[in-house]
């Protein structure tokens, strides 16, 4: 029970990455993309439905997370205090810069907003991948499995940590470089003209520093903390979760040149999936490895999580629930399906 | 140790009083839309469509702010109390996942669909995107309210070998009864909140003679809605909590009436103020055995003060319970008597010409607020010293390894953001309702305004 509520956590984290993945790749980008006014209406009307639904995959992960792995959401998010609330203050920032944009016109108004939306959107993608990295690389726990985290120490991966390391940082550097990717072929998949040209450019441009960022990551992960190869040995199969990023990251490139841009965009979400599922394989029976002492302090699947009943009866439900949920999103992307127009040819705006 | 505790709730309480601004104004507005959208419907009159949109506006903003706002709320429970979450996360993580699984991704899908997509949908789509986001808003209210009934009357659960709640019966923790109550009381609170900015908005138009319709329209529904909620808050929703109370929290009854000694034939006090170290109320105006009637439907029942329970288990601000439960009740009272004047003016229809009623109604805008959070300041202190009432105290659930420091920043940072958000919202909703119900909506009267 423990290792299926693991795979659907996973999977839900994983979701959640690859849709808001876009729109704060897009955020990161479109001070750079869209050059005016218009343009930038343009790009944010390609997110405008569907970034409140993309941010829910967050929040319904953090829910599901909370009731299959209570001993890990209170390890974590208490040891996690300091970054955390900042997340969620980059969050505010991001969702009321979006919304609030459209509302005033003039000036300053966007102009204010647009670089909000860019600002959260940059530290938002470091925090992410800082996160991620924290959780690779461990964290002191103590006894009672429990810890704090300060932002910093003496940035080293090694003693008492604190949440920025060189490693932290790199794999943050990498997860912003990777989602700006995912930023550009969605702007690719979603505009015309210009701006289309623009984001090939981009996404063309991107692809060598991602993938340079991506062979260094693994390098470094690997030799700071060698356990996360003995999955693999243990269990050969899960190499398709490193072949299946590989495959992404080249297709992106390939696909980009030959201006294939939804398959460009498929591309960049299986690259995604793909290092993401990578780092949950190796990780496995491990939720939150301890970097006092691995063997004795950490958090496995089996230690975090709460009693079978509640897990059983949540799989009927989270089941019907996501049905629920896949419907949804295939309604609304089919709805807003297609390339967006200019800002001056579409009249229907949200409000 | 302790010194942390208060900062920790403190930065709950300041966190939560501010969210909920927001959800109750869109609880209560996703109904008004859905019934502008029914009306428009059923007699194709574009009048109804109209006032839907401008609604519309005033829903997502707050809707925005309801979620940005939201998401600190379910973090918190991991961040600032983790020993709760470690013991209570295998049961109320449970109603906590289902909101995020069943009603946001509703609520947001169709919010999008709702705001983006009327010309793509025709009037039938569009409709539906009004029920679809009415029912996510009130689900997820529903799962909302039945964790916290969880933490108010513990049912469901088992203890396990390790000190922690498992869940032991997934019907018992969703049909709570005492949720129950406490959702028909909150969303009845939250229409009145609707009802109230509704009919607040239509008679500032009337009274400075703008958009005329729409302001009778506006107070039309307002009016007739909110006096029917009205009515249902006080009774049966409002008696029905208050018999849960009696029931299972005796000790936050007598707290809340300021009963301090036990008594039969207690009396109901309405004004007066509580002095704790003397246990007594001070400058009383009470009703002779009321609150033994409204607790036990007789006039000279005995009613438990406080002094029948051991002092560590009172809640430990008995004024502030005292005093935010009055208010609440208080208000309540008073939104009856001025909805049911404007309701029987209405009927006879010179409510329009009445400036003594426009100029109520429009004033009220600010207190059904106060009152849905009097309201929650009555549940949450009333529930005190126990995070969940009976098994486990307050001080026993918050994150032992962060600290006052810590907790401080994140606080300070908190109401600095909030602060600029409140400001925002109170400009842009100006704005909305300075521009009112215009016949035709495009966007560039938002792009050349300034």
């Amino acid at each position: 029970m423990g290792t299926i509520w693991f795979w659907l956590v996973s999977i839900m984290l994983a979701g959640y990455v690859v849709l808001d993945g876009f729109d704060i790749g897009v955020g990161i980008l479109h001070l750079w993309i869209a050059r005016d006014d218009a343009e930038r209406r343009t790009v944010i009307r390609s997110i405008g439905p569907v970034w409140d639904g993309n941010e829910v995959w967050l929040i319904a992960a953090g829910g599901t997370l909370y009731f299959a792995f209570p001993a890990l959401y209170a390890t974590g998010f208490s040891g996690f205090y300091l970054p955390l609330i900042m997340v969620l203050w980059l969050l505010i920032l991001r969702g009321v810069s979006l919304e609030f944009r459209g509302h005033v016109g003039g000036h300053i108004w966007p102009v204010l907003w647009d670089a909000g939306f860019a600002l959260a959107s940059i530290l938002l993608a470091i925090f992410y991948g800082a996160a991620l990295g924290n959780v690779v690389r461990g964290v002191p726990l103590d006894p009672y499995r429990r810890f704090f985290e300060p932002l910093w120490t003496d940035f080293q991966p090694r003693g008492q940590t604190g949440i920025l390391d060189w490693y932290t940082v790199l794999v943050g550097i990498t997860a912003l470089a990777a989602l700006a990717l995912h930023g550009a072929a969605w702007l690719a998949y979603k505009t015309e003209g210009e701006l289309n040209e623009r984001a090939f450019q981009c996404l063309r441009t991107l692809w060598w520093p991602v993938a340079l960022l991506t062979v260094t990551i693994t390098i470094v992960s690997f030799r700071l903390e060698p356990w996360l190869l003995w999955d693999f040995r243990a269990n050969p199969w899960g190499f398709i979760f490193p072949v299946l990023a590989l495959a992404g990251l080249l297709g992106v490139l390939w696909f980009a040149r030959d201006g294939h841009d939804a398959a460009a965009f498929g591309a960049s979400c299986a690259y995604l999936i793909g290092m993401l599922t990578s780092v949950t394989f190796s990780l496995y029976p491990n939720v939150l490895p301890s970097s006092v002492s691995p063997i004795h302090f950490g958090l496995t699947v089996s230690n975090a999580r709460a009693a079978d009943y509640g897990l059983k009866i949540g799989l009927v439900w989270w089941l019907i629930g996501m049905a629920l949920v896949a419907g949804y999103t295939t309604f609304v992307y089919r709805s807003f399906a297609g390339k967006v127009g200019t800002a001056d040819t579409e009249t229907e705006e949200g409000y | 140790m302790g010194d942390a505790l208060a900062v920790h709730r403190l930065q709950f309480a300041f966190t939560i009083t501010f969210h909920y601004i927001f959800p109750q104004l869109t609880m209560g507005l996703a109904l008004l839309i859905f019934i502008l959208k029914t009306a428009a419907l059923r007699t194709g009159d574009e009048q109804w469509n109209r006032a839907a949109r401008f609604w519309a506006h005033i829903f997502g903003i707050s809707f925005a702010l309801g979620v940005v706002t939201g998401i600190p709320m379910e973090f918190q429970f991991g961040t600032n109390w983790s020993e709760f979450s470690r013991l209570a996360g295998g049961v109320i993580g449970q109603t906590l996942a289902m909101e995020g699984v069943f009603s946001f991704f509703l609520e947001s899908s169709f919010l999008g669909i709702f705001l983006f997509g009327e010309k793509r949908l025709g009037p039938l789509g569009h409709w539906f995107s009004s029920l679809m986001m009415f029912l996510g808003s009130w689900l997820s209210g529903y799962l909302i309210v039945q964790t916290n009934a969880w933490m108010q009357h513990p049912v469901g659960y088992a203890v396990a070998a390790d000190g922690s709640f498992q869940l032991q019966s997934f019907w018992a923790l969703l049909l709570n009864p005492w949720g129950l109550w406490q959702y028909a009381h909150t969303m009845l609170g939250a229409v009145q909140t609707g009802c109230f900015v509704m009919a607040a908005v239509g008679a500032y138009y009337l009274l400075s003679r703008l958009h005329e319709d729409y302001g009778k329209l506006f107070i039309r529904t307002g009016v007739i809605v909110g006096i029917l909620a009205a009515f249902l808050q006080l009774f049966p929703t409002g008696d029905g909590q208050g018999v849960m109370i009696s029931t299972y929290q005796p000790t936050t009854l007598a707290a809340m009436e300021g009963l301090f000694q036990t008594q039969p034939g207690a009396p109901l006090a309405l004004i007066g103020q509580p002095d704790v170290p003397r246990q007594r109320l001070d400058n009383p105006l009470t009703i002779p055995r009321m609150l033994s009637f409204l607790t036990y439907r007789k006039w000279t029942a005995q009613v438990r003060g406080l002094d029948q329970f051991p002092q560590s288990n009172w809640p430990d601000n008995i004024e502030l319970l005292y005093f935010s439960y009055h208010i609440m009740v208080g208000l309540g009272t008073i939104f009856i008597a001025i909805l049911a004047i404007a309701a029987w003016k209405l009927l006879r229809g010179t409510l329009f010409q009445s400036k003594l009623m426009l100029w109520t109604l429009m004033l009220a805008l600010p207190f059904p607020f106060i009152a849905n959070i009097a309201g929650w300041i009555t549940a949450e202190v009333g529930r005190q010293p126990w995070i969940i009432y009976g098994l486990m105290r307050t001080s026993a659930g918050v994150s032992p390894l962060v600290s006052a420091g810590n907790a401080w920043f994140t606080l300070i940072g908190f109401m600095g953001m909030y602060g600029i958000l409140a400001m925002l919202f109170l400009f842009l909703v100006y704005r909305e309702i300075e521009h009112g119900p215009a016949p035709e909506h495009l966007p560039e009267r938002r792009a050349h305004v300034l």
